[in-house]
């Protein structure tokens, strides 16, 4: 019984989604908006899962001192500290207050500050580090072992150099567009072929989870 | 005990420390930024159709900007909608914006504000002049925020827009907006433009454009570039921007040079000094591969 | 030659708004002396086709005096009323030149936009001029009704295929249940998940299993569940240490479940700890780094990435590099694919990790799915080059058929 209902329950919602993509009537679309109500609400409360396994995994590494415990005391710190000046501020007013339904906590200037300060430079930070690794992966991956190795050094090379203005205009004109017949044909053309085989494979385990097939997400039973 | 053969000069070519990689990387960039110069930019059509497209609408127009990034991709995607944005208001066409990534909106606001700011002086672009101008929120654009779930947002707005947003960013009702007299849902707006870091691309493109049929232009990062050239060339899509390049060109088409213009002599010299690694690696492979075809190895 | 006009009129009227000293009968005599201009004709209203209803279509033929003359065409304005007799309202306009208005109505009953269903409509379209008093009315139309349709005529093409592709599934499955033999092609990372497992255990450093930043609906997530449920009870088996940082709240309630359900299948309901899988935030590069705080403080013998993967694929894989872990990844997420390929030992491509569940179980249920979604590919590559074919022909025909219509 445990394991029937959660499969009655996926197959009959999804052969409803399915329907409802081929049925734009008004009764199909009120269903669809009030599942989508729905998947709001179960997200809530996934979410307030998911903090307590962040609180509850962060306390025990505290508790028992592991290695490395104090990352998880800024990290509950930085999660109680946001919380609180999300949902404090200031109103028109100038009375300060909790504010849990309004926007007056995300308008907080402390909210903002460590959002600003914090934050974007810290993501902009962890995402610049791509170019580090992309320079040592790209150094290490492109030798011309062999000659379809060749053929992907020296395309890569092609679009690297094609906005590279020192030489001369015409080189710089024929390197764009061979970058551009690089990108647009056989680039796009392996996507293509690509993406296909993915969009089956995609319709074949949906196709799978909705006829109860494939239940694995379910743990094997 | 290390074999003295294996140590020449053409293995340690093919195996130099990542850690000189990232600290000449970061030498290369640091100079190049600090130096003044500027490189000639050149434009592809895909960027040139937007601007093109963008241009030629009526005063009037509503576009609906998608801000779907955060704040990692913010040097690559903030020129573009700066650009855009700025292209619009002098245009007097008007803004509908959402931000569907958590980290969005403050973002989005600010660039708002920022463009709005830079509205208030007369500015010639192009030729054109364009005198100062007063961008209100809710007359000549409209924010609406952050909902979850983007492809369930993206559905809802092709039906209503009042339906996932009831309420705007600032909790001002949909229906008490002077912009949204008469704009219920997609239909009404001129083209969409998705300006994106992160998979809401493709929830606009099979969800959003594959449903509804409208004009979608997209602005997406340069780890993103070379994965959507298959629905420029099927005609889902009608523009593309990728990374800091689409940026730049986007910033001399509008003849409003920015952050992305400066950074392309930055991205320059960095793949300078990739180029340079990799034919390092290179000579010290095929050197050492010769060296043990002659050593009979 | 009509803009000009349009031009000049508007440019007359600001002039003579604010001038007192300005002889303004001038332009009054204009605007009182335009002649009503010809209606339009051949109005028709019908249903707009694969909706939810309340939307209307009209189409006319347009005024002669759309874009001529004194008394040209400025818009025209629509009107509706539900009957003949009633008063009209204004419903909308469009500008000169225009011969089409889609009247779509929205949901809201109280609404003024509200076009009600299964209700006679009529309709009238004005072309009115310069002066908003000076027009003329086109004959009413009607009675005519909006339908909520129940099928998209234009999704057809969808529905077949979805049907044919449905079809092979289940005859493949069938062919399988019976015991048909069915060959696949080895896929070496998922091969070297069973030595991966075993190298962790040797060295008696944990494994670490990455969904990447994919939400539980998402395909490739489910895929990789079913991955780690065979990964989890490997690992219960050999009573190794495995950890799950996720990314998603409702991917982590899941796979707690997931991995639970295989250490009771492995004998082992006693070895599972509910920290063993446990949310770290929403946030893409908070993830990314605590991830590798995981990897360069625990480890790990194996790194398994399975699901989807953005931009930090690299830094996570690369810093795996670092650590000195065995690296297994599969991703559908095309762009991120050459990232994984050059920094770990094993890579399934796009559709490989579709199949992967098939390889590990070696049901023959799931390997019949899998013969049906390549003889689906070969269909499309059939069809692909019969579109070449018939595009360049000119064979309009053959290729409108796979027109899906919105």
């Amino acid at each position: 019984m445990k394991r029937q209902i959660p499969v009655f329950l996926v197959f009959i919602f999804g052969v409803f989604m399915v329907f409802q993509y081929f049925s734009p009537h008004e009764a199909s679309e009120w269903v669809y908006k009030f599942l989508m109500d729905w998947i709001y609400i179960i997200g809530i409360f996934a979410m307030a899962l998911g903090i307590w396994s962040l609180i509850h995994v962060s306390y025990d590494k505290i508790k028992h001192k592991r290695h490395d415990w104090g990352y998880s005391v800024v990290t509950l710190a930085a999660l109680f500290i946001m919380t609180f000046f999300g949902i404090t501020g200031f109103n028109e007013n100038g009375d300060w207050g909790f504010y849990f339904m309004t926007q007056e906590g995300l308008t907080n200037p402390m909210f903002l500050n460590f959002f600003n300060y914090i934050l974007v430079p810290i993501e902009t930070t962890m995402f610049s580090l791509l170019a580090f690794f992309i320079a040592s992966a790209a150094y290490r991956a492109f030798r011309a072992r062999n000659v379809l190795a060749s053929m992907l050094l020296v395309s890569a090379l092609i679009v690297m150099l094609r906005f590279n203005p020192y030489f001369g205009d015409a080189f710089a004109f024929y390197m764009n567009k061979t970058a551009a017949w690089l990108l647009n044909v056989p680039n796009m053309a392996a996507k293509r072929a690509i993406l296909i085989g993915i969009g089956l494979g995609m319709v074949g385990t949906a196709l799978k989870v909705v006829l109860g097939i494939e239940r694995g997400y379910m743990g094997k039973g | 005990m290390t074999n003295k053969k294996d140590t020449n000069i053409f293995n340690r070519m093919m195996s130099i420390d990542r850690r000189w990689v990232f600290l000449l990387l970061v030498i290369v960039c640091v100079t190049a930024y600090f130096i003044p110069f500027t490189i000639p930019i050149l434009i592809e059509p895909e960027v040139a159709v937007i601007h093109e497209f963008i241009d030629t609408l009526p005063p009037g127009s509503i576009i609906f900007l998608a801000i779907d990034y955060d704040p990692a991709s913010l040097a690559e995607l903030h020129p573009m909608t700066y650009a855009l944005l700025e292209q619009c208001f002098r245009r007097n066409l008007r803004v509908m914006c959402t931000a569907l990534h958590p980290n969005g909106p403050s973002m989005a606001e600010a660039a708002f504000l920022d463009v709005a700011d830079s509205c208030r002086m007369d500015k010639t672009y192009n030729g054109e002049f364009f005198p100062a101008r007063e961008v209100v929120n809710g007359v000549d654009y409209c924010f609406l925020g952050y909902k979850p779930y983007p492809a369930l947002v993206i559905l809802g707005m092709g039906t209503n827009f009042r339906l996932p947003f009831p309420a705007d960013y600032y909790g001002t009702p949909l229906d008490s907006i002077p912009l949204m007299r008469g704009v219920q849902n997609y239909d009404q707006m001129a083209c969409v433009v998705n300006i994106s870091g992160t998979s809401g691309t493709e929830y606009w493109i099979s969800y959003g454009q594959g449903r509804f049929g409208f004009p979608l232009a997209l602005g997406v990062t340069g780890v993103m570039g070379a994965e959507y050239y298959p629905f420029l060339n099927s005609g889902q899509v009608f523009g593309y921007m990728a990374g800091m390049l689409g940026a730049a060109q986007y910033e001399k088409l509008a003849d409003n040079p920015g952050k992305a213009i400066i950074a392309m002599k930055v991205q320059l010299y960095a793949h300078f000094l990739i180029i340079f690694f990799i034919i390092i690696g290179n000579v010290g492979f095929f050197m050492d591969k010769y060296k043990k075809k002659r050593e009979g190895r | 030659m009509r803009y000009i006009f349009v031009i000049f009129s508007l440019v007359l009227l600001t002039f003579s708004a604010g001038l007192a000293q300005v002889d303004t009968l001038g332009v009054d005599s204009i605007l009182l002396n335009i002649a009503p201009p010809s209606p339009i004709s051949n109005l028709t209203v019908y249903d707009k086709a694969n909706d939810h209803g309340h939307a209307l279509i009209l189409e006319w033929t347009p005024s002669p005096d759309d874009g001529a003359g004194m008394n040209t065409v400025m818009l025209y304005e629509i009107f509706r009323s539900e009957s003949p007799d009633s008063p009209f309202v204004n419903v909308g306009s469009v500008p000169l030149g225009n011969s089409r208005y889609d009247n779509i109505g929205i949901l809201e009953k109280e609404s003024r936009d509200y076009i009600p269903d299964n209700t006679d409509l009529y309709y009238r379209v004005d072309a009115v001029t310069i002066n908003p008093e000076v027009r003329a009315s086109s004959e009413v139309f009607g009675p005519v009704r909006s339908y909520s349709n129940w099928f998209h005529r234009g999704r057809v093409p969808v529905l077949l295929a979805v049907l044919i592709f449905g079809g092979l599934m289940m005859y493949f499955v069938t062919v399988a249940r019976k015991g048909a033999e069915l060959y696949v092609r080895p896929l070496a990372g998922i091969s070297a998940v069973d030595d991966a497992i075993g190298r962790a255990t040797e060295m008696g450093r944990p494994i670490l299993y990455i969904f990447g930043l994919g939400t539980a609906d998402m395909i490739s997530t489910i895929a990789s569940f079913t991955i780690l449920s065979r990964v989890a009870k490997q690992v219960a088996e050999y009573q190794t240490q495995l950890i799950v940082p996720c990314y998603d709240p409702i991917v982590m309630t899941v796979a707690q479940e997931v991995v639970k359900s295989s250490y009771l299948d492995a004998g082992h309901p006693d070895a599972y700890n509910d920290d063993m899988v446990f949310y770290i935030t929403t946030n893409q590069f908070a993830y990314v780094a605590a991830v590798n705080g995981i990897m360069l403080r625990e480890l790990p013998a194996t790194n398994i990435y399975m699901g989807k993967f953005y931009a930090e694929s690299l830094i996570l894989a690369e810093t795996g590099a670092v650590a000195g872990s065995i690296q297994i990844a599969g991703t559908d997420e095309v762009g991120q694919l050459p990232f994984f390929i050059i920094a770990c030992d094993y890579t399934l491509i796009g559709e490989e990790l579709y199949a992967a569940s098939a390889y590990l179980g070696r049901e023959p249920i799931m390997l019949g799915s899998l013969k049906a979604q390549d003889y689906a590919k070969a269909a499309v590559i059939i069809l692909s080059i019969l579109g070449i074919i018939a595009a360049n022909f000119g064979l309009t025909a053959f290729t409108n058929i796979f027109k899906v219509l919105d």
